[in-house]
């Protein structure tokens, strides 16, 4: 248990701006000066009003948004890893092995049955392709998506079917640390009960997770901490031409 | 010599050649250019084997000359008296007797030996053509010994037909290195180049290449391991001479459908019938 | 736990290089590294200087300046100093290159089968059965009906011959896969499932792949890393989602705008 006090995930000092070229040079700071640590086995709920970036945050933390201040630690028993400073390719092995993310919405190859978007981070990994559809069905079965529509591409199915797809292709990884971008905003109260023990049998697992949850009452259930983001760590003040010309790479 | 060089052609031309020649035979398979003259025949008639001749060609030597194994077809009639004209030399029917024999698309029966030279007329030298157009390409093919297209054609012969159907132009590999075109001989024929005793000289009249395949040299004919290189086979013997070793022609004796199969090499027919008489 | 491996084995690098038919016009100043088991897409408008990136990463084309280097397993080549039979030996045995046109990159003369053999006959294979053999698994493997091997690429759709070109290129297992705008003139229909079987052989094989595409859709749904090529010039590099999302330069900005999301 004495690992489990030692936290994965250390952030200090956040921050992130975006610059609009097309609008003149036109500077958002969208967040300012953020820290939290995040051990495994915990699971901390973002909270505050819409567009005061949570998922900024996410995405920040997935690689996806680039870090424009401060530091993101990864913990790892033979050194730390700061997200802000890892080149491009060093992601992909990192969201194959240790960050998974659950995102809003599914975006994936049209026309792809749904089991094989789920087996998809397993082969990834080298997985035997019987092992991972195994692995796939059960977890579709789980989250009660109908057998009939696991051959399916989810392109045509409804916001909640494809929604569960998305919660079983990111839980199947067994990340160690998890992100989840609203995995319960369009299920139905019996999936989100089904959603709400993965987080907890992950938690059990030792997974760390960062979660923004808009029902509050699966935020009660799953949240050990609750992170508030208000808007200090928001300068709304756009600076127009502050950040004129080229970025840098 | 009613006012010609001998062997019609100047003696600097015949010097070119045969330096080419020479290269042809220190790079066995590999095609020289030369520069071609123009003959008193249209392209496709052997200007490249004539010429060929007339620069090898000396004072004492015997020619032979034959068409599809004939000595009786025109254009093998025309090629003798052009050379008995312009060279004075003695020209024969028989295999045996002759140091030089031109041919169009046949290689004797009678196996040749030590001293004699073959000499093939040759219409499209490059064996890498029907697939590449661009002559620096198939050079550059040549030089990096990028072969794999040739067996591409014979792949979509036994995909089409059960076998291979190519039946003359067969390619051979020369000295395990050049792709060559052995000129359209028919494959019954691949076998006669392999470490040959006699010098066998390729000439291209309108490509203006020549190349050649020394006496005893490996020639092997492309094919694959579970489709081997194999020769064409008839029912029935020559009709005129008996044999059963021979290429032969089929020939259509009536209107009625009547045909019979013979030797298309005449010479060859004709000592065997004498040798079984 | 531990660190995973985060610094996969370079296979290709471009230094410095540079090819310019005009001002503007061609690459200048590239650096590059591509990644063992990576798939990194070209991306930008027509005339930005990808397809002439490409051809001098494949060693179709010399540049003007720097070099190209490549990490086989045994060695490390540059490119344009080793040999041309070397080099074009290189491109049969250990690379591939997929056209944007199939008809660019098959032999239309000859048979499905003949198409996919040749790779493996310029190899050394010398076994019909085996040949045959190997183009009947290909042909399934790129969802082409195994039955049609003897049939003419001519008589197959774009799609179809599109598909027969990759089987014809990977057959091989090549180490190194360049793709110009492979899924550019099939239909939209076509495209999704050629999409999904790329991304298949890729994991499968284990393949490196560069990618040109001005198709951003195709490039989030195949390439890892993205860069965004400008008048000739790489202006912004970055994981793919980073670029597509989160995209730091002026030009990379305006062209992740201007695209259609459905």
């Amino acid at each position: 248990m004495k690992a489990m006090t030692r936290p994965l995930l250390r952030v200090n000092g956040l921050g992130k701006t975006f610059v609009l070229h097309g609008q003149g040079g036109l500077s958002l700071d969208v967040m300012q000066d953020l820290s939290l640590t995040l051990s495994p086995g915990e699971c901390q709920v973002l909270v505050g009003r819409s567009g005061i970036g949570k998922s900024t945050l996410l995405k920040m933390l997935y690689g996806s948004y680039r870090i424009t201040r401060g530091h993101a630690c990864l913990h790892f028993d033979d050194g730390d890893l700061d997200l802000a400073e890892l080149p491009a390719y060093a992601w992909h092995a990192l969201r194959r092995d240790v960050i998974g993310y659950v995102s809003q919405f599914l975006r994936c190859v049209p026309r792809v049955p749904a089991v094989e978007v789920v087996m998809e981070p397993l082969l990834m990994r080298g997985v035997d392709s019987d092992q991972a559809r195994g692995e796939a069905e059960g977890l579709l079965a789980r989250l009660n998506l109908p057998q009939r529509l696991w051959e399916l591409p989810p392109g045509t199915f409804s916001g909640g079917e494809q929604q569960r797809v998305n919660i079983a292709r990111g839980f199947i990884g067994g990340h160690p640390l998890l992100l989840l971008d609203e995995p319960t905003a369009s299920l139905d109260a019996a999936n989100r009960d089904v959603v709400v023990e993965l987080i907890q049998a992950a938690k059990a697992r030792g997974v760390a997770m960062l979660g923004i949850f808009h029902d509050e009452d699966v935020r009660e259930r799953v949240a050990d901490r609750l992170l508030p983001l208000d808007d200090h760590m928001q300068r709304p003040s756009a600076r127009l031409g502050a950040q004129h010309g080229e970025a840098s790479q | 010599m009613n006012g010609y060089n001998f062997a019609y052609l100047d003696e600097q031309t015949k010097r070119m050649i045969r330096r080419g020649l020479l290269k042809a035979v220190a790079i066995p398979g590999y095609q020289v250019p030369f520069g071609g003259r123009e003959m008193p025949m249209p392209y496709g008639w052997g200007t490249g084997g004539m010429q060929l001749t007339a620069s090898i060609l000396g004072q004492h030597d015997v020619l032979k000359v034959i068409d599809q194994g004939a000595d009786d077809t025109t254009n093998a009639v025309s090629i003798r008296a052009f050379f008995e004209r312009v060279a004075d030399v003695e020209t024969t029917t028989r295999a045996t007797d002759a140091s030089v024999i031109q041919t169009r698309h046949r290689i004797p029966e009678t196996p040749l030996v030590q001293g004699q030279i073959m000499v093939f007329q040759v219409p499209i030298p490059e064996p890498l053509r029907f697939i590449e157009p661009s002559e620096t390409e198939t050079r550059l093919m040549h030089a990096l010994e990028e072969y794999g297209v040739m067996h591409v054609k014979l792949y979509e012969d036994i995909a089409r037909h059960g076998h291979i159907a190519t039946t003359y132009a067969y390619p051979v590999k020369v000295d395990g290195r050049y792709v060559t075109d052995p000129s359209p001989i028919p494959k019954f024929d691949n076998p006669k180049l392999h470490m040959c005793e006699a010098l066998m000289l390729f000439g291209a009249g309108r490509e203006k290449r020549l190349y050649a395949i020394p006496p005893y040299t490996r020639v092997e004919s492309l094919d694959f391991e579970d489709h081997p290189f194999e020769v064409q086979r008839w029912e029935a013997p020559c009709a005129l001479c008996g044999s059963q070793e021979s290429f032969l022609d089929e020939v259509i004796t009536d209107d009625a459908g009547g045909r019979m199969f013979v030797c298309s090499d005449t010479d060859y027919c004709r000592q065997h019938s004498e040798e079984v008489a | 736990m531990k660190h995973p491996q985060l610094e996969p084995p370079t296979l290709l690098e471009a230094r410095d290089v540079s090819r310019l038919y005009g001002p503007d016009k061609g690459c200048q100043e590239i650096d590059l590294a591509l990644y063992r088991g990576e798939v990194l897409g070209i991306v930008g408008e027509s005339g930005s200087g990808k397809s002439t990136l490409l051809r001098l990463l494949s060693g179709l084309e010399r540049p003007d300046g720097g070099q190209v280097i490549y990490h086989a397993h045994d060695a490390t080549l540059d490119l344009y100093a080793i040999g041309e039979a070397r080099r074009r030996a290189l491109l049969r045995m250990e690379w591939g290159l997929v056209h944007q046109n199939p008809r660019d990159g098959l032999r239309l003369g000859v048979s499905a089968g003949a198409n996919i053999g040749e790779r493996l006959m310029a190899l050394g294979q010398r076994h019909y059965g085996q040949l045959r053999a190997a183009g009947q698994d290909w042909m399934a493997r790129v969802e082409l009906d195994a039955e049609r091997i003897d049939d003419a690429p001519n008589t197959f759709s774009g799609g179809m011959q599109q598909r027969l070109q990759i089987a014809r290129t990977l057959v091989t297992r090549p180490q190194l896969v360049f793709m110009d705008e492979p899924t550019g003139g099939l239909d939209v229909s076509v495209q999704a499932r050629l999409l999904d079987m790329l991304r298949t052989l890729v994991r499968e094989l284990g393949l490196s792949v560069i990618l040109v595409t001005h198709d951003l859709a195709v490039a989030r749904l195949l390439a890892h890393r993205l860069v965004v090529m400008r008048r000739g010039r790489i202006v912004e590099a970055g994981l793919t989602d980073q670029i597509l999302d989160d995209p730091q330069h002026a030009y990379s900005q305006l062209l992740v705008s201007s695209v259609l999301t459905p």
